[in-house]
């Protein structure tokens, strides 16, 4: 068994494993682990952290809760205190973003929906249109990533389409694709059971998982597992639930289907199983009533939630998926004692409200543990996004929305040629990285996507994406002066080089790379004030061609060195 | 033009491009498909090694010229070396005391002094005169591309998109010691590869991840432990790179103990990836510590003693252990050396026993294939210099980087005019700097008996000859115009192993470039000729 070859002190192998069948691992890497790795176990639990608030902490913070952050959000988060600062990530921004737009008109026009006008209440359109509004609805996904507020809203909505997984290619339908995926975003940081009730008849899901085709004549059993094994329970040693319960929760969940034209879901009692329905022990026995009418859907499916959410096991499975996305993937016996089970038993405290577990986890002594630091290999959206926000790369506004669109979407084609697909995971499980025991985050670094990421930092570092829309040329680029003039003494080599790599990288270097960096911003100098004249020369005359380009060029060999390092595919 | 005879490998000519592995069709796009080709790296297993020596070297107390002591005397005579123990190389110059090994080489006739090297219009700022001396700049212009840069795109057009190649498997070039240098700055991308340091050619040698930093928390350290593996597995070289280097051995015992001497470190590194079969062609290495604005000299114990001392010290005896290794390893025709330095020092010295930044200084080749000797005069010392005067510059820095190319790396003048050719330097010109300069006809890979020698004469108007060495098989030799059209057959039938030559009559063709191809069943050899009417 599985559960056998965790080592002392883990015990992350005994929980939650998804057994789809299409959950294999896309490429085979002999480095990543064969066995959860013997890490230390740590001490501490979720009391509140009472150390150190400085740049690496602030840091960690944002790693986690955001795609990355610039040093603006730096700054903003270490004015205040860490406990102020998890307040401001944990707030949901006012307004809901604009919808995504008519960005392809110019390829192919779209019968009732004008150029730059939102496609998301449209009618369905031929599947030209509509593989088009997909690609725009990813695009705009992507922007909302890249454009993130201080807040914690995106990481967590992402968390929730990788927990609820529906693929674009299978719903295809765009308008239920982002009707979908701002149920998510409205959701993300509420509660948990209204979420679950919530996407059991959202249209993409009914789409995704069959329960459109779920009937009494013909019951549908896919949402059922699903839901249990996947959404709730999950596949843990406590998690009794049988196959009966399956077959029941199915037959509670007749009748649904998706109305394409009102963009909705819609009850058909009609389809609906009146009878009944049994559950196991697991879920005590539990009768739930059959009902008949318009209302017979909602009310069984209320009642089938609460039995589900009165089980302790769900409110720890989500904990441990929630540890997993912001810690690490290593579970040990400590923080299964004094991370999860009181985080589970406070979620169930709360009736499920999932920004005050949020809250707990993130202002914990656990969560700042050194030991913690630094352990999360990014995913290629933490990846790719994170890098476009540390260097504030700037892209079109919205003014010129089609090349604003092309520039999210190459971006986004390109996190997903690094495996990580928006909109489209590989099924119904979400990413393995999240789950498949024991490799984990170590599926995203492999012989394909490695070379991808870094020839991703070395493009933008050295000759940009460019590309030209509508006569216009694009280019992101970074601009290694600007991000340097960022930090407290840029002229300093020693703090500059320092402070880059507190921002860029979540460990220390070795002293090797701090003396390679040293000696390219140095050209081999032995003197510091070399660098420090230079600098000040180019501050002097910002103008002068030939006094940017020494800085330009040195800070760009550096960055090019730090970006390519392996540090910096950690969070 | 220079020999660009690569095709040797075995294709019918239209499927050539499909066949020459990596290349795709792609990259032809907007040129002729046969241009390309022709136009694809030059057959050499000739190699460059460059040592930066970082800081601003003091020439003067390197090659000391004897004829100008006096004048030295007065000018620093708190660092000038003891003239009796001065090295004598003739008798009006001489070599620091620290230096001989390098002596030992110039005895041998291996070693090329080039007096006063240096550019119009000095910069005196190191990061500065570092940026000229390595794109090949003007002291006004600002290059973005560096010289060697310039030189291998030129060979490899189009790196990196589908480099690594069957012809090309290796790096361009490797840079040891320090992130790539400026100077390998191609068009689109960096040419080179970076060993950093030697430590990392170790890890990637016996192929284990660079260890986590102690006090690395231990989750971060066995993720960063993964990654480092995956990184080192799929770095584009390290395969080549390892293979080179357990192939060879270092076989010279004059290398100094590791960690004593950071540039003989990464000689060695070098000697064993050249005798390792690496087709690498630049090497980049690095020394720092030049800048000697303070105890330049020790202020006892002599002068010929203190830290620049130590400095010359262990770049002569890097050299020369490097150059004992080449020998021993077989390999030593292959390798030429060259030294460089952003600039000299003042003439005269500074009150701490040190100078400050200067203009012009001479620098070294080494090597069996370079014209041993003395290239140049000794730079004359103003009597009573002061703290304005500087040495004056003799030789370009690019007619030295143009006779590298052209004689070692027989590179056209054409494209040495790409490379070097600026508004302050608009005639390439070169320096009899090469004693083994490359040969035109001469190409490694041509298959024994089966050759094809440059037409003669060429340029040519109308006729011109074309000999050629046939296995005894069947052969054509066919000639083609720059689009890749055939113009003429000279030969299409079974031959006598053996010399044979043919004429090529061009009245009714207009003047441009051709190329004549010979085959013979999977062995091609292709040429270029020019027709001037």
């Amino acid at each position: 068994m599985k559960r056998k070859e965790f080592l002392a002190g883990a015990v992350g192998s005994f929980v939650e494993e998804p057994q789809t069948s299409a959950s294999k691992k896309k490429t085979v890497n002999e480095f990543a682990n064969k066995t959860l790795p013997a890490v230390q176990r740590t001490t501490s639990g979720i009391e509140p952290y009472t150390g150190v608030w400085g740049n690496d902490q602030v840091l960690h913070l944002l790693r986690r809760t955001t795609f990355g952050a610039a040093k603006s959000d730096l700054d903003t988060l270490k004015a205040l205190t860490m406990s102020s600062a998890v307040d401001l990530l944990l707030t949901v921004p006012a307004t809901a973003p604009d919808p995504p737009v008519n960005n392809y008109n110019d390829r192919y026009a779209d019968p009732t929906v004008a150029a730059g006008q939102t496609w998301v209440n449209a009618v369905h359109g031929d599947g030209t249109v509509n593989s088009l509004r997909i690609a725009s609805f990813k695009s705009w996904w992507y922007g909302l990533m890249i454009n993130q507020s201080l807040s914690i809203v995106e990481k967590m909505t992402l968390f929730w389409h990788n927990h609820f997984s529906t693929e674009t290619g299978i719903v295809s339908d765009a308008r239920y694709v982002y009707k979908y995926n701002s149920l998510l975003r409205q959701n993300a940081l509420g509660n948990f059971k209204d979420l679950t009730t919530k996407i059991t008849t959202d249209p993409a899901m009914l789409v995704y998982l069959n329960g459109r085709y779920n009937t009494k004549t013909a019951p549908d059993e896919n949402y059922g597992r699903e839901l249990q094994e996947l959404f709730t329970s999950g596949k843990g040693p406590n998690s009794q639930y049988t196959e009966a319960d399956v077959k029941a929760a199915a037959h509670v969940l007749t009748g649904w289907k998706d109305d394409p034209t009102n963009i909705a879901s819609t009850f058909d009692s009609t389809r609906h199983d009146p009878t009944d329905k049994q559950f196991s022990a697991y879920y005590n026995n539990t009768v739930i009533t059959g009902r008949t009418g318009s209302t017979a859907g909602q009310l069984e499916l209320n009642d089938l939630m609460s039995m589900i959410f009165a089980q302790p096991e769900v409110s720890k499975f989500i904990c441990r998926k929630l540890y997993r996305w912001f810690v690490y993937y290593v579970i040990d016996q400590n923080a299964e004692d004094n991370v999860i089970t009181p985080l589970a038993q406070m979620f169930r405290d709360t009736n499920y409200d999932i920004k005050q577990v949020l809250s707990v986890l993130l202002k914990s002594a656990h969560f700042y543990d050194s030991a913690n630091v630094g352990c999360v290999i990014k995913n290629p959206i933490d990846f790719t996004a994170g890098f476009i926000r540390q260097f504030s790369l700037p892209f079109p506004d919205s003014s010129a929305y089609v090349a604003q669109y092309t520039l999210w979407g190459a971006v986004q084609n390109l996190a997903a040629a690094m495996e990580l697909n928006l909109g489209d995971p590989p099924n119904v499980a979400g990413w393995p990285a999240y789950y498949q025991i024991p490799e984990y985050y170590e599926l995203w670094i492999n012989s394909d996507s490695l070379p991808k990421r870094k020839s991703y930092t070395d493009m933008l570092n050295t000759n940009g994406y460019q590309t030209t829309v509508n006569g216009t040329k694009y280019k992101i680029v970074i601009d290694p002066i600007a991000f340097a003039n960022q930090f407290s003494t840029p002229g300093d080599p020693n703090q500059l080089i320092a402070d880059m790599a507190q921002f860029l990288l979540p460990i220390q270097l070795s002293d090797n790379e701090k003396t390679t960096m040293k000696n390219a911003l140095l050209s081999g100098q032995a003197s510091d004030y070399y660098w420090t004249n230079a600098w000040n020369d180019y501050i002097a005359t910002p103008t002068d061609v030939n006094k940017k380009n020494i800085v330009f060029t040195r800070l760009q060999s550096v960055l090019s060195y730090m970006l390519d390092i392996s540090e910096f595919q950690l969070a | 033009m220079k020999r660009r005879d690569f095709i040797t490998r075995a294709v019918p000519f239209s499927v050539l491009p499909f066949a020459l592995g990596g290349f795709s069709l792609k990259a032809y796009a907007n040129s002729s498909l046969l241009e390309k080709l022709v136009n694809a790296a030059t057959d050499t297993d000739r190699v460059l090694v460059l040592i930066q020596l970082n800081g601003g070297n003091d020439g003067l107390n390197m090659v000391i010229p004897l004829d100008q002591y006096s004048a030295l005397s007065n000018a620093r005579a708190n660092i000038l070396i003891d003239q009796a123990k001065v090295l004598t190389l003739t008798n009006a110059t001489g070599l620091h005391p620290a230096m001989t090994g390098l002596q030992g080489l110039y005895n041998n006739g291996e070693l090329a002094v080039v007096q006063s090297v240096g550019y119009p219009t000095p910069n005196f700022s190191h990061f500065r005169a570092t940026d000229i001396w390595l794109t090949g700049a003007d002291s006004n212009q600002v290059l973005t591309t560096g010289w060697m840069g310039r030189y291998l795109n030129e060979e490899f057009a189009g790196f990196p998109v589908n480099y690594p190649s069957t012809t090309m498997p290796d790096p361009l070039a490797i840079q040891i010691g320090s992130v790539v240098s400026p100077g390998l700055q191609g068009n689109a991308a960096s040419m080179g590869m970076a060993i950093p340091n030697p430590q990392y050619f170790n890890y990637l040698v016996t192929g284990t991840p660079d260890p986590v930093p102690v006090g690395t928390p231990d989750r971060a350290a066995h993720e960063l432990t993964f990654i480092r593996q995956v990184a080192q597995q799929t770095q584009t070289y390290a395969g080549v790179v390892k293979a080179a280097a357990t192939k060879a051995k270092n076989l010279s015992t004059l290398y100094p103990a590791a960690g004593k001497n950071s540039l003989a470190d990464q000689l060695r590194i070098v000697a064993l990836l050249v005798a390792g079969g690496l087709k690498t062609r630049i090497y980049v290495v690095n020394l720092g510590g030049f800048d000697t604005h303070a105890q330049q000299v020790a202020a006892t114990g002599g002068t010929e003693t203190g830290n620049h001392a130590t400095l010359l010290q262990k770049l002569s005896d890097a050299i020369a252990a490097f150059q004992d290794d080449l020998k021993l390893l077989a390999i030593d025709q292959r390798v030429v050396g060259m030294t460089f330095s952003e600039f000299g020092r003042r003439i005269k010295s500074n009150a701490s026993f040190g100078t400050d930044h200067g203009a012009a200084a001479p620098l070294f080749l080494f090597g069996k294939g370079v014209k041993g000797g003395i290239v140049g005069t000794n730079p004359v010392i103003p009597p009573n210099a002061t703290v304005n005067d500087n040495i004056a510059m003799q030789y370009d820095f690019r007619s030295v980087y143009a006779s590298v190319l052209k004689d070692w790396f027989g590179v056209a003048q054409t494209e040495l005019d790409t490379v070097l050719k600026t508004p302050q330097f608009p005639s390439v010109n070169t320096l009899p700097l090469i004693s083994s300069v490359a040969d035109v006809e001469q190409s490694n890979n041509v298959p024994t008996g089966f050759t094809l020698y440059q037409n003669y004469p060429n340029p040519f108007n109308p006729t011109t000859q074309i000999k050629f060495i046939s296995d005894g098989s069947y052969v054509q030799l066919k000639v083609y115009d720059v689009v890749g059209r055939e113009v003429r057959s000279l030969v299409d039938g079974q031959l006598s192993a053996g010399d044979h030559e043919v004429t090529f009559y061009a009245d009714r063709l207009p003047s441009g470039v051709y190329y004549y191809r010979l085959q013979s069943g999977n062995k091609v050899i292709t040429k270029k000729m020019q027709l001037l009417k």
